[in-house]
C-alpha cells in the first residue's frame, strides 16, 4: 500500500481533514455506550490488516505534515524535547526500537542498513538518507531520541525504571493532551498523573504501574485515552494555553461538528533492552466529530458516553463548558438503537440512523 | 496475560568448565538469527526438561550485553538441591536444544549512579560480568569487590584482574580475606551506588551496614535469587480452574500449578519480583513463606502467597488460580 | 467587563509554625518532622522560622549537632534566632543573607560530600525545595532528604507559559512577575524545578479575573 501524505496544516488556517481511509481506521475508542477509567491493557502485538494497531509505528497520511508540524513547535519552545544526562542510551535504544520497527514494517518507506556500528538510515517520505555510528551522539545532528522522534508520529515519554517505580526522564512531547514535559520531567508515574482526578482513588494507577514494571522485552502493551478538542490543534499545550484556549469559546450550533474533534491517543508501552528503561509512545489521532457520525454505530455511541461523562471527567478533559453543545449536535445521530459490542465500526451490519 | 516472558529456542554452543563447581554454558538461537540485546543485570530463565519434570530456573546473562550472537551463563553446581544445576551439569550435552526466555532485568545499573561500586560474592560474581561490560563501553566508574572461597573456585578472577586492574579487588576466604565493608563504604563520594550480589548472609551484611553508614535505601541495590526448597507435599485446590493439585517434596507450588496445565504468571521465580502473587481464598494450616516480596502485614493476613518459593503445611489450601 | 485591579504579590511573610497543609494530589511535597539519623556528617539548610526545627533538634539531640554543618538565611526574622542556634553548637554555622548567597558554599559542601552525608531542610517550601534540587543534583535521592516546613506558606511558583519564577506568592490568582500574565496556583508540583505551577486563569475569558485571595484562606 502506499500512503498519499497530506499537504495540511494544525494551526492557523487548520486545513487538517481525514479521508474515508483514514475516518474508517480510525481508533475508535469506546466499546461500550459508556465509560469509566480502567486500565485497559493489551499485548501490542498487531491488529486487523490496515488498523493502526496493525504495525508497531502506524505512518499514516498525516505523517509528513505531523512532522512539519513538531518542527514548527520546537523551533518556538525547544523545552519540549529533553532528556536527563543518564537517559542517552535509552534514546538510542529508542531509535533502534524505531528504525527497526519502521524498515520492517514500511520497506517501502524506511530502509535500515547496518554493518556493525555503521548505520544507514533511509527515510523516503521526508527525504532523509544518513549515515551515522550507532552510539556516538555525535555523528547525529541532534540526540538520539530528538533526531529518531522529528521522524515519527506521536508523543514519546522515555521511562527509567528504579526504585519500583517509573520515571519520566526523558520525551519528546508536543502533540499533548495539556501537560508540559518540562515542568513534569523527572517526576515518577503517580506524580505526573497527580491532576488526574477520580482514578488515584480508584486505584487505577497503582494497578497500572504494576503491570508497567512488568512489560518486558519482546512483549509490548497498548491501551486508549481520549479528550476533546477544539479544532484540529496538535499542540494543545499548557504552554501556549493563553493562546490557544480562547478557541474553545468559538464552538457555535452551526460548527460544532466541524470544529469539535475526538481526540484519542493511542498509548504502547515496550522495554528497551540496553538501558532497561520503558518508552511510552502516545500517538494523537484527530478526528471531526462530523466524520465520527459518519459511522451510524459510533455516531450513537459518543452520544451517549459524552452525555454520561461523569462531571469530573469533562471539567479534566477540558469540555465541560461546551459538553451541552456537543451532546445537542451528537443527539441528532442517536436514534436509540442499540449498539454492537467492540470499538470496531461494523459498517456492513450495524444499520444505518433512522431518520427521525 | 499469559505467563512469563516471550521464548527463544536456542542450541547449546559451548560448554566450558569452569572449575570444580561452575560450568559455563553458551546459547545461539536454534534459528541462528540474532538474539536480543540486553542491559547488564538480566537474567534469563532456562527451561529444563528432566524426566516428566520441567524446571525453569533463572540465571543472569554474563556475557556482553551488546553482542548478540550468544548469550553465556554460568551454573554452580549445587549438590544439595533440587536437581536444576545437576541437570545443567551432567544432561545437557553441547549441540543440545533448549528453551530459554527474553531476557528480564531485575537488578539493573542506576544509570544516574557517579560511581558503581560493586560487591560480589562466589557464583554471585555473574550479573557484575555483562554490567561490566556494559559499564566500560560507555567509560562508567565502577569497582568490584569480589570474595571466592579459594584462588581455584575463583570464578573468572583472570579476566577481571587483567581487563581492569585497577577497578577489581579479589578477596580469597582462605586467606582470611575480607572486604573492609565500613571503610569501603565510608569514603564514597556522594552519588556511588552499591550493589550486592552473593549469598543471603552477604547481602543481609551489606544492607545492614550501609543502613547503618547513612546510605539511602534507594542507593542500595541487591539481587539474591532464591532457588525453591524441598518440603512436605501438600495438596491445593485451584479453584479458579477447578482443579485439585498435589505438590510434590522435590517441586515448587508454581511448578505444581504449571504441571496441571494452568497459566500462571512468573518472572524470576526466586521469590522478588512479585508476578507470581497469588490470592488465597482458604486455608487450614501454616504457610513457608520464604519470597522477598510479601509485605509483614500480607503474610500475616493469610491471603497471599508466592508459590515460586514459598509453600504450605496444613489441611487445607485454596488459590484463586 | 469590569477589569479588576491586578492582585498584589503580598511579601509580608505570615508567622505559622506548625501549619497544616490540606490534603492535596501526589506530587504537592508532604514535610515532614526532623528526626536524627545515623551518619558522620549532617549537613542542615534552614530560612526564618525553619530555626526552630533545628533548635527543637539540638535539644532532643545534642550529639549530631557536634558535627553539623548547618546554612541559615534569616529572611527577615532577623536576629531572632541566630544566638540560639550558635549556642547549639554546631560544627559550622554561617549564616547568610540569603539563599542565592549561600548557593556556592552549598555546592562546594555537597561537592566533596560523601555518602552517607545527612541532609535536614526546614523552614519554607521555596527554601526547603531549592536546596533539595541541589542536594539530589549531587546524587542524594530525594526521599533521603527530610524536611520540615516552618514559617511562612507562602509559594514559588512557575510561570508556565513564560517559565519565569515569581517567589514569595501568597494569594491565588496572582499576576507572574516576568510576563505579567495573571495565573492560577495549582498544587501541581515539579521538584526539579522546586516550583509550583502557575496557568493563566483568563484564558478562556480574556480579563475576567476573580479577586485574588490569600493562599488556604
Amino acid at each position: 500500500m502506499t500512503i498519499q501524505f497530506n499537504d495540511e496544516t494544525f494551526r492557523d488556517d487548520y486545513t487538517f481533514r481525514n479521508s474515508p481511509w483514514a475516518i474508517k481506521r480510525f481508533p475508535f475508542p469506546f466499546h461500550e455506550d459508556s465509560y469509566m477509567y480502567s486500565v485497559n491493557m493489551e499485548r501490542h502485538r498487531g491488529g486487523p490488516k490496515g488498523s493502526v494497531y496493525e504495525k508497531r509505528f502506524d505512518v499514516d497520511e498525516h505523517y509528513l505534515s505531523e512532522m512539519r508540524d513538531r518542527a514548527l513547535v520546537l523551533a518556538e519552545d525547544p523545552l519540549r524535547c529533553q532528556s536527563l544526562p543518564h537517559m542517552t542510551l535509552a534514546g538510542w535504544d529508542l531509535l533502534e526500537l524505531i528504525m527497526v520497527a519502521k524498515s520492517e514494517d514500511y520497506p517501502d518507506l524506511f530502509e535500515l542498513h547496518r554493518n556493525g556500528n555503521a548505520w544507514r538510515w533511509v527515510n523516503k517520505p521526508m527525504g532523509i538518507d544518513h549515515s551515522f555510528t550507532f552510539l556516538d551522539d555525535a555523528t547525529l545532528p541532534h540526540g538520539p531520541m530528538e533526531y529518531i522522534t522529528r521522524q515519527t508520529q506521536g508523543d514519546f515519554a522515555v521511562l527509567d525504571q528504579r526504585d519500583d517505580n517509573l520515571w519520566m526522564d526523558a520525551g519528546m512531547v508536543t502533540t499533548q493532551a495539556d501537560w508540559s514535559l518540562d515542568f513534569d520531567i523527572g517526576m515518577n508515574f503517580f506524580e505526573w498523573h497527580a491532576p488526574v482526578p477520580l482514578a488515584h482513588e480508584m486505584g487505577v494507577f497503582q494497578r497500572a504501574l504494576k503491570f508497567l514494571l512488568n512489560v518486558q522485552q519482546g512483549s509490548p502493551a497498548r491501551r486508549l485515552n481520549w479528550t476533546m478538542t477544539v479544532n484540529p490543534l496538535l499542540d494543545t499545550s499548557p504552554e501556549n494555553y493563553h493562546k490557544w484556549g480562547i478557541q474553545k469559546t468559538e464552538l457555535t450550533p452551526e460548527n460544532v461538528g466541524a470544529k469539535q474533534h475526538l481526540r484519542v491517543e493511542l498509548q504502547t508501552f515496550f522495554r528497551l533492552p540496553r538501558s532497561n528503561a520503558l518508552v511510552f509512545p502516545i500517538r494523537c489521532y484527530l478526528i471531526a466529530l462530523q466524520d465520527v457520525v459518519s459511522v451510524p454505530k459510533w455516531g450513537r455511541r459518543l452520544h451517549r458516553v459524552i452525555r454520561d461523562l461523569p462531571v469530573e471527567l469533562a471539567t479534566y478533559k477540558g469540555f465541560v463548558r461546551n459538553r451541552p453543545l456537543i451532546v445537542e449536535y451528537l443527539s441528532q445521530f442517536d436514534d436509540g438503537l442499540p449498539t454492537s459490542d467492540g470499538v470496531w465500526p461494523d459498517l456492513e451490519t450495524e444499520p444505518p440512523l433512522r431518520s427521525g | 496475560m499469559s505467563a512469563g516472558t516471550e521464548k527463544i529456542d536456542v542450541i547449546v554452543s559451548d560448554i566450558v568448565k569452569v572449575n570444580d563447581l561452575v560450568t559455563r554454558f553458551e546459547f545461539r538461537r536454534s534459528d541462528g538469527g540474532l538474539l536480543p540485546t540486553f542491559s547488564g543485570g538480566a537474567h534469563t530463565v532456562v527451561e529444563m526438561k528432566d524426566g516428566d519434570i520441567t524446571r525453569l530456573n533463572p540465571y543472569s546473562l554474563m556475557s556482553d550485553p551488546m553482542d548478540q550472537t550468544a548469550y553465556t551463563i554460568s551454573v554452580r553446581r549445587d549438590d544439595a538441591g533440587r536437581g536444576g544445576s545437576l541437570f545443567m551439569h551432567q544432561q545437557v550435552k553441547k549441540g543440545d536444544r533448549m528453551v530459554i526466555s527474553y531476557p528480564v532485568n531485575l537488578f539493573s545499573l542506576d544509570l544516574r549512579a557517579r560511581k558503581h561500586l560493586m560487591l560480589a560474592g562466589g557464583i554471585g560474581i555473574t550479573p557484575f560480568l555483562a554490567q561490566i561490560k556494559q559499564l566500560s563501553r560507555s567509560n562508567g566508574h565502577f569497582e568490584l569487590h569480589y570474595a571466592c572461597r579459594t584462588a581455584a573456585l575463583g570464578s573468572y578472577v583472570d579476566e577481571l584482574t587483567s581487563g581492569h586492574p585497577n577497578a577489581v579487588h579479589i578477596y580469597y576466604d582462605d586467606r582470611q580475606q575480607v572486604i573492609d565493608l565500613e571503610r569501603l563504604l565510608d569514603g564514597q563520594p556522594l552519588g556511588t551506588h552499591v550493589y550486592v550480589c552473593g549469598p543471603k548472609g552477604m547481602i543481609e551484611w551489606v544492607r545492614k551496614t550501609a543502613a547503618d553508614m547513612g546510605w539511602p535505601r534507594e542507593a542500595v541495590h541487591y539481587e539474591e535469587f532464591l532457588a525453591p526448597q524441598s518440603g512436605k507435599p501438600f495438596e491445593v485446590y485451584l479453584k479458579r480452574s477447578g482443579k485439585r493439585i498435589k505438590v510434590g517434596e522435590h517441586e515448587s507450588l508454581l511448578e505444581a500449578i504449571e504441571r496441571a496445565g494452568v497459566d500462571a504468571p512468573y518472572l524470576c521465580r526466586g521469590g522478588a519480583c512479585g508476578q507470581c502473587e497469588t490470592d488465597v481464598l482458604e486455608h487450614d494450616g501454616e504457610f513457608v513463606h520464604r519470597d522477598h516480596w510479601l509485605e509483614d502485614a500480607d503474610r500475616a493476613s493469610g491471603c497471599k502467597i508466592m508459590p515460586c518459593v514459598s509453600r504450605f503445611e496444613g489441611r487445607t489450601l485454596v488459590l484463586d488460580r | 467587563m469590569s477589569r479588576r485591579a491586578p492582585p498584589k504579590i503580598l511579601t509580608r511573610n505570615i508567622y505559622m509554625s506548625d501549619f497544616k497543609f490540606p490534603p492535596s494530589i501526589k506530587s504537592r511535597p508532604v514535610y515532614g518532622v526532623l528526626e536524627p539519623r545515623p551518619g558522620k556528617s549532617h549537613l542542615m539548610i534552614a530560612d526564618a522560622e525553619g530555626a526552630e526545627a533545628l533548635l527543637r533538634l539540638a535539644s532532643e539531640n545534642p550529639e549530631i549537632f557536634s558535627g553539623a554543618h548547618i546554612i541559615y538565611i534569616p529572611k527577615d526574622t532577623g536576629e531572632t534566632f541566630v544566638e540560639r542556634l550558635r549556642a547549639a553548637a554546631p560544627a559550622i554555622l554561617h549564616v547568610s543573607p540569603s539563599y542565592a548567597a549561600c548557593l556556592p558554599r552549598l555546592r562546594r559542601v555537597l561537592s566533596d560530600a560523601h555518602m552517607g552525608l545527612q541532609v535536614y531542610l526546614a523552614g519554607t517550601e521555596g527554601l526547603m525545595g531549592q536546596a533539595m534540587v541541589e542536594a539530589t543534583n549531587a546524587g542524594i535521592p530525594h526521599s533521603a532528604i527530610q524536611t520540615e516546613h516552618r514559617g511562612s506558606v507562602a509559594r514559588r511558583m512557575q510561570c508556565v507559559h513564560c517559565k519565569g519564577i515569581t517567589e514569595d506568592v501568597m494569594t491565588d490568582p496572582f499576576v507572574c512577575s516576568h510576563c505579567g500574565l495573571t495565573l492560577f496556583v495549582r498544587d501541581h508540583y515539579s521538584r526539579r524545578l522546586a516550583a509550583f505551577q502557575g496557568v493563566c486563569i483568563d484564558a478562556e475569558e480574556p480579563g475576567n479575573i476573580p479577586a485574588p485571595v490569600e493562599l488556604y484562606k
